[in-house]
């Protein structure tokens, strides 16, 4: 059950000149609540009404940290967190990553890629065969690329302008990723999978909804699993106002909050 | 001791702490943080004779002191709310206001019937939705459409009947007259008011149906003007809302005539926002050497 809680601000540090590393005193009831892809609401001062939505970027016995860039008036506040300062954090919130596959692709972008890091620490403490795959707009945007390799069998970086990594869209080196998968024989998207085709990878990804569309479509094509982290404004966080909504590809709407963040890509309406 | 009752039209409610409409669900989730029977009742998310996806998103947007909301009247429909929602809400000890909105006075007259049968303590009628036989116009904003409404819901109903009324009108008092006069047992107000946020870098309005409704502290200056003056107009009930999120607030609307105080956007910010209200309102009360919570209904001394 989620918790609402003053929580002490053990650390606040720069990751580049956009995003900020918060780490917070959680005491031991919220954090050991938290699996990977769930996020946690925070109050950012008494001026803003509404909480901010910021996922889990990695957790530990009693501590949780976030990753976040500065947007607005909201984020800026917290950006301006010294060590002892005290967070209202409501959390932990939202369903997650199903980590059960036995291959993990985690693909990331832009403010999304803090998120996958939980994860791909996570699967890689259950045993499984991480690979990432990042995507940043440029050199000064990229961060946590580090704890990223010390955790995945491999990590692919790309970026808009080529300045770190390749020049391109994550998708290209998701379709590589998967082409490779082949055995080397079979057709890579008409092969369901011979003999020599390892186990089908899981993609799970977190960015913007053109990155996560396009995603959605490559894993779609080589008949991959693939879930997605959603992002849409909210108020209660909890699954109460119904403010949250997001379309659904049966005509339904759904509550990113509470039936997600996190959902199956094909569940997703991704023409609204 | 205290007497934190009050009696809301013959249904008495254990503290004059009430949520409204919408931003408590069904109380499930809330339920996570404090036991619901804490509370005087919960008026549940409005209800509509159909199951309803809503609006697209964004559906809210912020604004100083406030929220705007969209959200458009997404719900499960009646018959599904009394066969999987009400039998949990029964299992706590709270009164539960079934909040309806419909698009003829028949749909409402429908749903009042099936939820007095299905045994909530009280209807609320939303009537600050369109009505599709008049043109779209809302039924709060015109008094022979509100008393029409009014009366078909009397006539189905076999619980006490509350009209919710808009407060996006010239004067409320008028619609509560209407109101009265068709037989209504009690009326809660405000509804939200209506509003729009634009980004000025994207030029587009936040909320994708543009506009919507301002809930939150910057309206309970509002809503303490349009529960004084209702209670000047008829001499009925009156569940308050509007802004409230402290105790202070709450009893500022008793002041102005509500017999209980529904708290909503507040508990974004603060989930026990309820109960911390509940726990500052009475401690307030006490401090005032009142015997009786509803000792504060009406009790504003206005200047001549
Ligand atoms: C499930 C989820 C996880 C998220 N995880 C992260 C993260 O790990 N790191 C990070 O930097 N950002 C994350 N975001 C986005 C983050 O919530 C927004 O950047 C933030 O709310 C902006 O607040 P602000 O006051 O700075 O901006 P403003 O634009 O001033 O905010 C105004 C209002 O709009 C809302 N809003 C604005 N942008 C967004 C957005 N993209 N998503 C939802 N609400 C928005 C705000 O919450 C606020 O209510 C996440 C969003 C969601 C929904
Ligand atoms: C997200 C949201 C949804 C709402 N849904 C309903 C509704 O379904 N029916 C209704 O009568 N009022 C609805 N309301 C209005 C509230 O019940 C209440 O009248 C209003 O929010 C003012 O109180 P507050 O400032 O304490 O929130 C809604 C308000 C919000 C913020
Ligand atoms: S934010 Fe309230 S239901 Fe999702």
């Amino acid at each position: 059950m989620p918790i609402q809680a003053e929580c002490t601000v053990a650390e606040l540090v720069r990751l580049n000149e956009f995003a900020y590393s918060m780490t917070l005193e959680t005491g031991e009831a919220m954090a050991a609540q938290v699996s990977c892809g769930q996020f946690v609401h925070l109050k950012c001062g008494g001026e803003r009404l509404l909480r901010r939505p910021i996922s889990v970027c990695q957790w530990g016995e009693n501590t949780l940290r976030v990753v976040f860039e500065v947007r607005g008036a909201g984020t800026a506040w917290l950006s301006r967190r010294k060590p002892g300062d005290r967070v209202d954090v409501l959390g932990p919130l939202g369903r997650g990553f199903d980590l059960s596959g036995r291959r993990l692709l985690v693909v990331g972008g832009g403010i999304g890629v803090p998120p996958m890091l939980g994860c791909a620490q996570e699967a890689a403490r259950l045993g499984k065969e991480v690979h990432a795959v990042l995507g940043f707009r440029d050199e000064g945007r990229r961060m946590l690329t580090g704890d990223f390799i010390d955790c995945c069998r491999s990590l692919n970086v790309i970026s808009d302008d080529g300045s770190t990594g390749r020049k391109g869209f994550v998708t290209e080196l998701v379709e590589e990723f998967l082409q490779a998968q082949a055995c080397g024989t079979c057709d890579p998207v008409l092969c369901t999978g011979c003999s020599g085709r390892p186990a089908p990878p899981e993609v799970l990804a977190c960015g913007p909804k053109a990155m996560l569309r396009a995603v959605a479509q490559v894993c779609q094509t080589y008949g991959v699993g693939c879930q997605v982290s959603l992002e849409e404004r909210m108020g209660c966080g909890v699954g109460a106002c119904l403010v949250c909504a997001c379309d659904m590809a049966d005509g339904r709407r759904k509550h990113v909050c509470k039936d997600g963040p996190v959902f199956r890509a094909e569940e997703v309406s991704w023409d609204a | 001791m205290l007497d934190q009752r009050v009696d809301l039209a013959g249904v008495e409610l254990k503290n004059p702490i009430v949520v409204p409409s919408g931003t408590f669900g069904f109380g499930r989730e809330y339920g996570q943080f404090f036991d619901l029977s804490e509370l005087g009742a919960i008026c549940v998310k409005g209800l509509t004779p159909q199951p309803r996806e809503g609006n697209p998103a964004p559906r809210i947007a912020e604004t100083p002191m406030g929220i705007l909301n969209s959200v458009g009247l997404q719900n499960p429909g009646v018959d599904t709310f009394i066969a999987q929602e009400l039998p949990e809400l029964r299992k706590h000890d709270v009164k539960v206001i079934a909040n309806i909105s419909g698009n003829t006075p028949e749909e409402y007259g429908g749903m009042c019937e099936k939820l007095s049968a299905a045994g909530v303590d009280m209807i609320e009628v939303n009537i600050s939705c369109p009505n599709v036989k008049a043109g779209g116009l809302a039924y709060g904003t015109r008094p022979e459409l509100a008393a029409e409404v009014t009366e078909v819901a009397k006539r189905h109903a076999a619980v006490p009947v509350m009209v919710k009324l808009s407060p996006n009108v010239t004067d409320i008092a008028e619609i509560a007259r209407a109101a009265a006069g068709a037989g209504a047992d009690a009326l809660s107000l405000i509804n939200t008011i209506r509003g729009m946020r634009i980004d000025v870098k994207t030029r587009r309005p936040i909320l994708k149906m543009n506009t919507g409704g301002l809930s939150g502290p910057a309206v309970l200056p509002v809503a303490v003007r349009m529960v004084w003056e209702v209670r000047a107009a008829v001499d009925l009930p009156i569940l308050g809302m509007g802004g409230v999120s402290t105790g202070t607030d709450a009893a500022e609307l008793m002041l102005a005539g509500a017999t209980a105080v529904a708290v909503g956007t507040a508990s974004f910010a603060d989930v026990y926002a309820p109960v911390r209200i509940r726990d500052e309102l009475l401690a307030l009360a006490e401090a005032q050497g009142l015997s009786r919570i509803s000792e504060l209904t009406g009790a504003v001394r206005p200047w001549e």
